[in-house]
């Protein structure tokens, strides 16, 4: 039975409060790594857990941390996404809502790595009552003496300000991120310069996900090898799965990483309601491409899924069954990036306008045909050709539905009918 | 504390002006519901930045309103975890209930109704937010019993005003 570490205080009553959060052992963590390492020590720490970005990307967090020039002097910046709008994705959200010092004590340390006095937290305005348990939860830590000058008796100065977003999906691409902290329009920026090197305000910059920062103090508590022997060596480490759709328990599961989707599902939560079947899963937030049910046997894990042709992106994992038309659902997603499309590049706000008028027309049973063959050609040209990886993901996304549920896009041009309806 | 005392603290925060913008204009759509040109205007003489840099910013971003919206916002999550446990439902239920389509207000101005992306509350699809707050589990029980309570705390109108609101030919 796996014993929940970053969940372990979000149903406990009062969670969110300083007090509960120093009785589990809070804050131990940061007092280990201002007394005991150097910060890179702890980016070598970091390192050698193989932590992996959680935001969807899966990028080493170590190796990212140690992209930071090391120039004394000059102002560092740590930044937490939490604009976790990713559909399916609630994970960052009861996190910050019920255990927000963990959160801050990850920022803490991260900072003491890399470098940075400040962090901005960027969080999406609509998480209203996240928004003022970290804010509360921030005056606690500063009037305790987590945050501000000298943290513990250490050299080390911290402040942590929350950042609130507006609504705009394109904010969780970091550098339309760093935009928006910025004041501007949110668009991504042309890599390189990483933010590394040159992120907000042009200072190097870190920006790592709510559920990386939260896997660092314990980390420094427990041990690198503690962390790399929970799920696959190469992708480890406890895992905040987020299960929604038509299943009979949706809820957050803290799980290892690897865990076989179908475990995930079907035992904790609780596969699809009475007398229905499940036909398909998205595995990584609607920007993953979607498994048909016999492919639900593979781990969820970073690797596995990308061999698999899809992704873990943000675990956000959507359950679809038997009673529901797949081109309904493709048209939703499409119908989301379009939405989203910032506009910066045309192939992902033309594309994307072109695609929803196909997939809407098929799905009320006025598809022609050469559909098919027009939405092949639209993801393709699509694909790869947009600064950020929003025109990918709703590309990959569609070709993988396509792909996997063609007779069904199929019957509603032959038909001249929605089948499901 | 003032709107200006507010946004000055919250400047406070940032190296850059410009960075201020969005939590001022978060700051001036709590005090005055909306934003309508003058509040812009107000926002960009207090943090003194270009005017532009603070318009682009409120038609930018969704959650800012340059229009007026009801005393109520009801924002109906319809993203893929909503809509398979049928959030079409309930829109077309409230569209009936408060005799308005989605994107309208009541003509009491009260209610307005809208359909949003994801909320991140899937775990309680179908879910909607309502001001702050988010409710979640729903179904055309509940979201009656949340209209009775949203409407409970206003105070009565009177048979005029009542009679006003009813849209002709009904």
């Amino acid at each position: 039975m796996y014993e929940p570490v970053l969940l372990k205080n979000v149903y406990v009553p009062d969670g969110h409060l300083l007090s509960t959060y120093e009785a589990g052992g809070g804050y131990r963590g940061l007092a280990k790594a201002l007394k005991e390492f150097t910060p890179d020590e702890i980016v070598d720490l970091v390192k050698r857990s193989n932590l992996r970005g959680r935001g969807g990307a899966g990028f080493p967090t170590g190796m990212k941390w140690s992209f930071v020039p090391k120039l004394a002097g000059k102002t560092k910046y740590l930044c937490c996404n939490a604009d976790e709008g990713e559909p399916g994705t609630f994970k960052d959200r009861i996190v910050m809502e019920r255990d927000p010092h963990q959160l801050i004590e990850g920022m803490a340390i991260s900072a003491y790595a890399i470098g940075a006095e400040v962090a901005y937290v960027y969080i999406r305005g609509e998480y209203v009552l996240a928004i003022r348990r970290l804010e509360q939860a921030i005056a606690e830590a500063k009037a305790k003496g987590y945050l501000g000058t000298r943290i513990l008796g250490s050299d080390f100065n911290f402040v942590v300000h929350v950042h609130c977003g507006a609504g705009a999906y394109i904010c969780g691409e970091e550098t339309a991120m760093l935009d928006s902290l910025e004041g501007k329009r949110a668009q991504p920026r042309l890599k390189p310069p990483f933010p590394a090197v040159a992120g907000l305000y042009a200072s190097p910059t870190v920006i790592n996900n709510v559920e990386t920062l939260v896997c660092v103090p314990q980390i420094v508590a427990r041990g690198a090898d503690w962390f790399r022997g929970i799920g696959p060596e190469k992708s480890p480490g406890p895992k905040l799965y987020c299960v929604s759709g038509q299943v009979r328990k949706p809820g957050l599961y803290e799980l290892p990483m690897g865990i076989p989707l179908r475990e995930l599902v079907e035992d904790h939560a609780g596969g699809p309601p009475a007398g229905r079947k499940i036909k398909a899963v998205i595995p990584g937030g609607v920007s993953a491409p979607v498994i048909p049910e016999p492919g639900l046997d593979v781990g969820m894990d970073f690797d596995s899924l990308a061999a698999a042709g899809t992704m873990l992106g943000s675990a956000g994992v959507i359950v679809v069954d038997d009673t529901t038309c797949m081109v309904k659902v493709a048209t939703r997603i499409i119908e989301f990036f379009h939405h989203e499309s910032c506009g910066k590049c045309t192939p992902c706000r033309e594309g994307l306008n072109w695609v929803v008028k196909v997939l809407r027309r098929i799905e009320a049973g006025e598809g022609a045909p050469g559909d098919m063959e027009q939405l092949d050609m639209l993801c393709k040209g699509i694909f790869g050709n947009t600064f950020c990886a929003l025109g990918d993901g709703a590309a990959m996304g569609l070709r993988a539905s396509l792909a996997h549920f063609r007779e069904e896009f199929v019957a509603h041009i032959e038909e001249r009918r929605c089948p499901f309806h | 504390m003032t709107m200006r005392e507010k946004i000055e603290q919250a400047a406070a925060r940032y190296p850059d002006q410009r960075s201020a913008i969005m939590p001022a204009l978060l700051i001036a759509q709590r005090e005055h519901g909306h934003l309508p040109g003058p509040v812009l205007e107000e926002v960009a003489e207090i943090l003194g930045v270009e005017r532009i840099w603070v318009y682009e910013l409120a038609t930018f971003y969704t959650l800012f309103h340059t229009e007026p919206v009801g005393k109520f916002h009801l924002q109906l999550c319809d993203n893929v975890s909503c809509m398979l446990r049928r959030s079409e439902d309930l829109l077309t239920h409230l569209e009936k209930a408060l005799r308005i389509k989605k994107g309208g207000t009541t003509p009491d101005g009260l209610f307005t109704l809208s359909t949003v992306e994801c909320l991140g509350a899937c775990e309680m699809a179908p879910v909607m937010q309502v001001g702050d707050d988010y409710h979640g589990n729903l179904d055309i029980e509940r979201i009656d019993a949340l209209l009775g309570r949203l409407r409970a705390t206003v105070p009565e109108t009177t048979g005029a005003d009542l009679a006003a609101a009813e849209p002709p030919g009904e």
